[in-house]
This record gives C-alpha cells, sequence and structure tokens, in this order.
C-alpha cells in the first residue's frame, strides 16, 4: 500500500483529528485505493505546463477603504461555543511557568 | 418516438386537483399577476406538500413556515399597493442548507454545526429575499457538499420522489428533490463537481452550475473555493434561467465575482439553436456507462440536430485525468478550508479538554462524518511535505490541460455536449462503503468545474422508469447560448414539468 499506518497517524495529527484504531485501518486501505488511482495524473506529461489554482485571471480585487455596516460584537460572538470578557473562550494554550 | 418519450413521462398518477404545488415559477407568476392565485396560497400549497411527503423524503432539514407564510404576506401586500416587483416575487424556494440564513440554523449537513444560527444573510439569500421570492426552509444535503448521493449528511439520507429506495444524487439532493416532488418549484444547490447537474439529472429537473464568479459565494459555508459555485434548480429552463437572472452579478463582498458579468438570459431564450455549433464530447460517453443512459442521450443528439445545431465529434483527451485531478484538488482545498472548524468560534466544542490541541482534535473527531474526515486526510496527504508536487502540483498542472484544450474546443464550438451522470439513479447503501465507486458519478461534471465554465443538466428521457440528464457546456460567460439549446431541446422533447408523485410506480 502507497499510504503505511505511521502515515495515517500522522496526517491525522496534522489534520487535528482524533481518529479511533479501526478508523485508521479503514483510511490506510481507503486512501491507498485512492491515491493509487490518483497516480494516474503522475503518468502525465506535464513539462513546461504551468499550474492553474484558480479559474479566474483576476489578480487583485480592489475596492474604496470605506467603513460600513458590520456584524457587532455581540452578533460576531454568538455562535461561539465559549466567551469570556466580550473573547472567544479556549482551554489553555501556554504552560504555566514551572 | 422513442421508446422513453413523452408518452412514458405520465404526469402524477394521482394530482393533487387544483394544486398550485403542481406549477411552475412562471406559471404561479401569471396567476399572481392575474390575481387568480396569491403568493399566500402558493406558500400554503408548498408546505402542504411538505407536510405530505417529507416525511418519506426528508428533504428538508428546517421548514420556516412562519417565516415563509409572512414573507409571502409581504410579497401580496406590495402587489396590492400596486408596487413593482419581480418575476418571482411570491415564489416558494427550497435552499440548500449550505448558504448562511441570519436567524436560521445552518448545518451544511453536519453534526458540527447542529447548534449554529449565523448572524447574517448569504449574498444569495439577501437576493433571493429582496426579489420577493419565499424562502420555505433549508434543504438536505451531503455534510459540506462531499457527496453523491445526499446519503453523507450528518442528518439521514433524503430519497428520491421517483423511487424512494433510491438516492436523488447530491450533494445538493434535497433541493433537487424538493423540486421534482413539487415542495417546492424552485431550488438553490451548489455545484464544486456536479452537485447541481448530477442530483438535477437523477430526480429528472433542471440544474445549472454557472459559471465560476457569475453567482457570489459570500456566505456559502466554503468546500473547495476555486471551484464551488452556487446555482438553480426548477422544473424547467425557464424557470432556472430566471432564478440565475435573480442571484446572478458582481459582489463586493466576493473577491473572486466578476465584474460587469452579463447576466441577462433569459432575453433570447427562445431564439432556437439554428446553426450553433455544438461539440460531442468523446471523453463524456465512457464505457461503463448505463446503455439507457447513453440511448437517451444519443436521442438527444439527433433531436438537436433535427431542431438545427451543427453536431460534429470532438475529442478532449485530457478529460481522462480530470477526476483524478479534481480528488487531489478539492480534498486539497477542503483540508484548507475545514480547519476553521476547531471548536473555538462556532459549532461544537469537546467537553473538558485537557489543552487546545485535544479540544480541536476531540471537537472535530465527533463533528466530522465519515466522508469529510477522508477528505481532510486526503487533502493533507496531498499537501503535506514531500508529497505536495507530485499530487496537488500536478493535479494543477492537469487543470491547465482541461482548461487548454476547452479553450480549444470553444475556437470550434459554441457549446459541447454529453451525459450529465453515467447512471440514473442508484438505490441507497449501493455505493455508501465505495468512495472511488462513488466519485465516479462526477465524472462527466467535473472538467467543467475545474475550467470554471458554464454547464445545465436538462431532462432528457427515462430509463428504467428513472430520469436521464443531458449536459450542454458552455465557455465561461456563455450561459445565454447554452440555456437557449436547453430550452429548445425542453420544448421539442415536451416532457411535463408537473412534479412526481413520490413512490409513483412507472413503467
Amino acid at each position: 500500500m502507497p499510504i503505511s499506518r505511521a502515515d495515517v497517524e500522522h496526517v491525522a495529527r496534522l489534520a487535528r483529528l482524533a481518529l479511533t484504531d479501526e478508523e485508521i485501518d479503514r483510511f490506510q486501505a481507503q486512501l491507498s485505493l485512492i491515491l493509487e488511482e490518483a497516480d494516474k495524473i503522475r503518468r502525465l506529461p506535464t513539462e513546461g505546463v504551468p499550474p492553474t489554482a484558480h479559474p479566474l485571471p483576476r489578480v487583485n480585487a480592489w475596492r474604496e477603504d470605506v467603513p460600513g455596516p458590520c456584524l457587532t460584537l455581540e452578533e460576531a460572538l454568538s455562535t461561539a461555543p465559549e466567551v469570556e470578557q466580550d473573547r472567544f473562550k479556549v482551554p489553555r494554550i501556554i504552560e504555566e511557568a514551572p | 418516438m422513442s421508446p422513453a418519450g413523452p408518452a412514458d413521462w405520465a404526469g402524477p398518477a394521482d394530482p393533487v386537483p387544483g394544486s398550485l404545488a403542481d406549477l411552475t415559477a412562471h406559471e404561479l407568476a401569471e396567476r399572481f399577476a392575474s390575481g387568480a392565485a396569491t403568493a399566500v396560497q402558493a406558500t400554503e400549497a408548498a408546505l402542504e406538500r411538505i407536510a405530505a411527503t417529507d416525511e418519506q423524503l426528508h428533504a428538508f432539514l428546517t421548514v420556516t413556515g412562519d417565516q415563509a407564510l409572512k414573507a409571502a404576506g409581504e410579497v401580496d401586500a406590495a402587489r396590492e399597493r400596486g408596487e413593482p416587483l419581480g418575476p418571482l416575487a411570491g415564489v416558494p424556494l427550497a435552499l440548500k442548507d449550505v448558504l448562511v440564513t441570519k436567524g436560521v440554523r445552518t448545518t451544511a449537513g453536519s453534526r458540527i454545526l447542529d447548534e449554529f444560527v449565523p448572524p447574517y444573510d448569504a449574498t444569495v439569500v439577501r437576493r433571493l429575499r429582496d426579489s420577493g421570492v419565499v424562502i420555505l426552509g433549508k434543504t438536505n444535503m451531503d455534510e459540506f457538499a462531499m457527496g453523491s448521493s445526499t446519503e453523507n449528511s450528518g442528518y439521514g439520507p433524503t430519497r428520491n420522489p421517483w423511487d424512494p429506495t433510491r438516492v436523488p444524487g447530491g450533494s445538493s439532493g434535497g433541493s433537487a428533490a424538493a423540486v421534482a416532488a413539487g415542495q417546492a418549484p424552485l431550488g438553490i444547490g451548489t455545484d464544486t463537481g456536479g452537485s447541481i447537474r448530477q442530483p438535477a439529472a437523477l430526480c429528472g429537473i433542471v440544474g445549472i452550475k454557472p459559471t465560476y464568479g457569475l453567482v457570489s459565494r459570500y456566505g456559502l459555508i466554503a468546500f473547495a473555493s476555486s471551484l464551488d459555485q452556487v446555482g438553480p434548480f426548477a422544473r424547467d429552463v425557464r424557470d432556472a434561467a430566471t432564478l440565475l437572472e435573480t442571484i446572478a452579478g458582481h459582489d463586493p463582498m466576493d473577491s473572486t465575482s466578476i465584474p460587469d458579468a452579463p447576466v441577462d438570459v433569459t432575453s433570447a431564450l427562445t431564439d432556437g439553436v439554428e446553426g450553433l455549433r455544438v461539440g460531442v464530447v468523446k471523453e463524456l460517453f465512457l464505457e461503463g456507462t448505463e446503455p439507457g443512459v447513453l440511448a437517451r442521450v444519443r436521442e438527444g443528439l439527433d433531436r438537436l440536430e433535427r431542431l438545427g445545431a451543427r453536431l460534429e465529434e470532438c475529442s478532449l483527451p485530457s478529460f481522462e485525468y480530470a477526476l483524478s485531478a479534481y480528488y487531489l484538488i478539492a480534498p486539497a482545498e477542503c483540508s484548507s478550508n475545514l480547519a476553521r472548524y476547531d471548536g473555538v468560534r462556532w459549532g461544537l466544542r469537546a467537553k473538558d479538554s485537557a489543552d487546545v490541541v485535544d479540544m480541536m482534535q476531540r471537537t472535530r473527531q465527533a463533528g466530522f462524518g465519515a466522508e469529510v474526515k477522508r477528505r481532510v486526510m486526503l487533502g493533507t496527504y496531498a499537501l503535506s511535505a514531500g508529497y505536495y508536487d507530485a499530487y496537488y502540483g500536478q493535479a494543477q498542472k492537469v487543470r491547465t490541460l482541461v482548461r487548454r484544450e476547452l479553450d480549444d474546443a470553444y475556437r470550434r464550438f459554441d457549446l459541447l455536449v454529453g451525459p450529465t451522470a453515467p447512471t440514473v439513479a442508484f438505490p441507497i447503501g449501493e455505493k455508501a462503503d465505495d468512495p472511488l465507486a462513488m466519485y465516479l458519478n462526477d465524472v462527466f461534471t467535473i472538467p467543467v468545474n475545474l475550467a470554471g465554465n458554464a454547464a445545465v443538466s436538462v431532462p432528457a428521457g427515462l430509463s428504467e422508469g428513472l430520469p436521464v440528464g443531458l449536459q450542454l457546456i458552455a465557455p465561461a460567460l456563455g450561459e445565454a447560448t447554452m440555456l437557449r439549446a436547453a430550452w429548445a431541446f425542453e420544448q421539442d422533447l415536451g416532457l411535463p414539468t408537473r412534479p412526481v408523485r413520490p413512490g409513483e410506480v412507472r413503467s
């Protein structure tokens, strides 16, 4: 298989997914099949072909920098699971100093 | 006459006599204008149809009946005051639950957004409201629009009104089923790799994937931002074209919105196909496509020719690689877009976490379904160090080749044609455990998304009692010509526009 179990575990960490053992096994098999199929594009000669990231040739979309209506603080926070002191509240990120 | 011509497309076996829910939008508009019906009556008829059929179909995730009746009442009052109203004022609509609606829960079919109530309206939603369109509620979909059957919804599948044991297609399966069943004459979907055209084909209705940038994506919950586009469903081409005009146009809130794009797609709708050059794309007639699908589409080609179009075969060899390129590009973009579901600003949050990474990992694990996880994993892999050039980079080059070949083809042809999907609606569960088989549903629709072109699926008849779609493809901003051809085809074929009754058995 093109993908090892360790690869799957590594990618799951990058993607912030706490997969179960059963999911890791299943994704190893399924992602391997999908990537084997995707491998066919690597056989296509593309030397000198530029990549396309986006269908529109536009580079910058400028507009006048003028104030307009926007969400209130209350509206912006209304969807958050936890709020404290008008801010999004998250679990501790920085360790306490030893 | 073909064996699955109009005669087999019998209307409802037991139509509700005189129900406004059986009418198209333009038929409703005529009745509103003449005073024969009101928007409130049309909305009541739609809500009654939903109440009678949706327990079985499950097209809707949220029905906003009170709001709909209120909006309809406002349109009726405005009409009474003699105010100028748009062509769709008072017409009910089914909205895919991927466009945010102020104050109305918006899930994108995902449990991670189970309790998400957006504080603003998407631009498309605002344009619909401003035009007096009556939004009935939010429709079911594959989670975050990832799927081709609506089975990947976190809220259970939608059923196809032609045969409730089968899928309606996806990812916009809820809107497609709603329109096919007469729960609404109009629907809104989104199309990233075929998610409007394929369910339109499988439900026997019209679905348009507009040119990338023609319709605003502001307020559209993102799946793959370089591919996503919002578009209409309807039971005839005129309605779909009118709805496209209603939602199209530049939006300063979407930096990928095309400035000064033409939005008139209806004034030349009836001009016919005489002299149009139509390329029959060899690569869209793949081995493995169901014989009944091929038969209806080939009859469709003959019909276009009889109507005066000049058909000629053409070959776009890169199409063979488009599916593989798409299933690297779309997951790559989705893995980036879905990083925002981290339990901080909206949606689900796992409780009692040791630290912030643990919270994010357990939130996403609990909130995402299998297909979303699969694509996030695939995209993260394709973008990760050591694989980027081989997968994502190479897929972007294939995307260039697909665009170039299409651009070359448009030098010789006004439109391209082929089937919309390789099969008719398949049984629920049949492909649920086989991702590759499911991805093949989109094999004919994906090249258009990669190139940012326009396409429409229009009903072409039945195969074994189930609808088949014909796909017309146009260059960027070629919607007017494309819909002219779709209209001519539809009028000549003459299939009924009446909704299908769920579970109705057809020969």
